[in-house]
């Protein structure tokens, strides 16, 4: 084939391309892959027992502080990955900026607590439940980021898949923030922090695999 | 061709494009066709490849550019979008045909417009054979829109199709046609 009859047949009948069509798939996915994160959490683990009563407890803010900024900075970054020659190479540090925080409020809150209350502090009640619900809630979201992906051209696979998973991950743990009854700092850095990581890390490593174009 | 006098020309054919101008559309695809080959050609010179690889990478980025366009970001500079395409194309190149690109330099971003060359190879696709590889309604569609030229009304109203209907079933045929050529050059 020459390459002047592909021109001709590629710009026939050019269509006018809608602005904006890119970030609006990026948002469905991001509220629906959060929606299926929370229907999941209800129909398994079920919301916490006094979180009915319509207000904001001090605990949840927290957990959601964390997860809610990884969502944006990854959504952010998202935005920029998914098209060629835009790295988002200064928001990448201000995904790391949530997870140094927190770990950072864990020390402190352990160094400043009673070392006998370090195992209830890290452990909880439920550290296993958090351990499989997180990267489990967080399937239906991943998949729907790469779907979001794919209607784009990432260039650079592999962060692409990694800020899909931790995206997932964080919305998957701001589902998961509904049930959990373990409130203490250290508890939230070490689980959260490290399966929101896991997701990311999950994500890099499949990431070349399914965005492939 | 000068890089600070191609950017805002080519954006502007760019944009005019994306707003359905198909004169500048086309003018845009011949000039980074120039641009692309020669960038091509130099990387796969490197790895001892000749002139018809580089021709099937010319028309694989052609159509990645042309069904992608949607993820040009109208407020940033064109080149480093077509410079990261026609990149990802050579890397996903070397990936598929096993070359190691530690073995390859790549190039730097100015250099996709400092070369043109418009030696006129045919690449080893056919492209009759590819389209018949397409579903019926997709082939249908692209060879009434794409190759008869006809309005999408009009192949709409042949193929008892809706507009919208034509036009995805195009864009989606356009997407597929570039899976089998990627597909095809596999070894």
């Amino acid at each position: 084939m020459k390459t002047d009859e592909l021109i001709d047949m590629l710009s026939t009948n050019v269509e006018p391309v809608k602005q904006g069509r890119l970030r609006k798939t990026l948002v469905w996915a991001l509220v629906v892959g959060g929606a299926a994160a929370f229907c999941v959490m209800l129909a398994t683990v079920g919301l916490r027992t006094g979180l009915t009563d319509g207000f904001l407890p001090g605990y949840l803010t927290l957990k959601l502080l964390f997860t809610l900024s990884l969502i944006g900075v990854g959504a952010a970054l998202l935005e920029r990955l998914m098209r060629p020659g835009q790295d988002g190479r200064k928001l990448f540090a201000f995904v790391l900026l949530p997870f140094i925080i927190v770990v950072c409020a864990g020390v402190a809150s352990l160094v400043f607590g009673q070392p006998m209350a370090w195992g209830r502090m890290i452990f909880g009640m439920q550290w296993a439940t958090c351990l499989l619900c997180i990267p489990l809630f967080a399937v239906v979201p991943f998949a729907a980021l790469i779907w979001a992906l794919r209607k784009g051209a990432p260039t650079d696979l592999t962060r692409a898949g990694a800020i899909a998973g931790l995206v997932a991950g964080a919305l998957s743990a701001t589902a998961y923030a509904f049930h959990c009854p373990d409130d203490s700092v250290p508890f939230i850095a070490i689980w959260y922090g490290t399966l929101v990581a896991l997701c990311g890390v999950l994500g890099a490593m499949v990431g070349p695999r399914l965005l492939r174009w | 061709m000068d890089v600070r006098s191609s950017e805002p020309e080519l954006r502007a054919l760019m944009i005019a494009g994306l707003d359905g101008d198909a004169t500048a559309h086309r003018a845009l695809l011949e000039k980074l066709s120039g641009q692309l080959r020669a960038y091509f050609k130099r990387q796969l010179n490197r790895i001892g490849r000749g002139p018809v690889e580089a021709e099937d990478l010319v028309q694989e980025a052609l159509i990645a550019i042309h069904t992608r366009r949607h993820t040009y970001d109208r407020s940033q500079l064109f080149t480093p979008w077509v410079y990261a395409i026609a990149r990802y194309k050579f890397l996903d190149y070397l990936r598929r045909t096993k070359v190691s690109a530690a073995d390859v330099p790549i190039d730097e971003a100015q250099e996709l417009a400092v070369h043109d060359d418009s030696a006129h190879v045919e690449s080893s696709l056919d492209l009759k054979r590819l389209l018949a590889e397409l579903s019926p309604r997709a082939r249908q569609t692209i060879q009434y829109v794409k190759l008869d030229g006809l309005s999408v009304s009009e192949a709409a109203a042949r193929s008892g199709m809706s507009e919208s209907a034509v036009k995805v079933s195009v864009h989606r045929g356009l997407k597929a046609l570039a899976r089998l050529i990627r597909e095809e050059k596999r070894s």
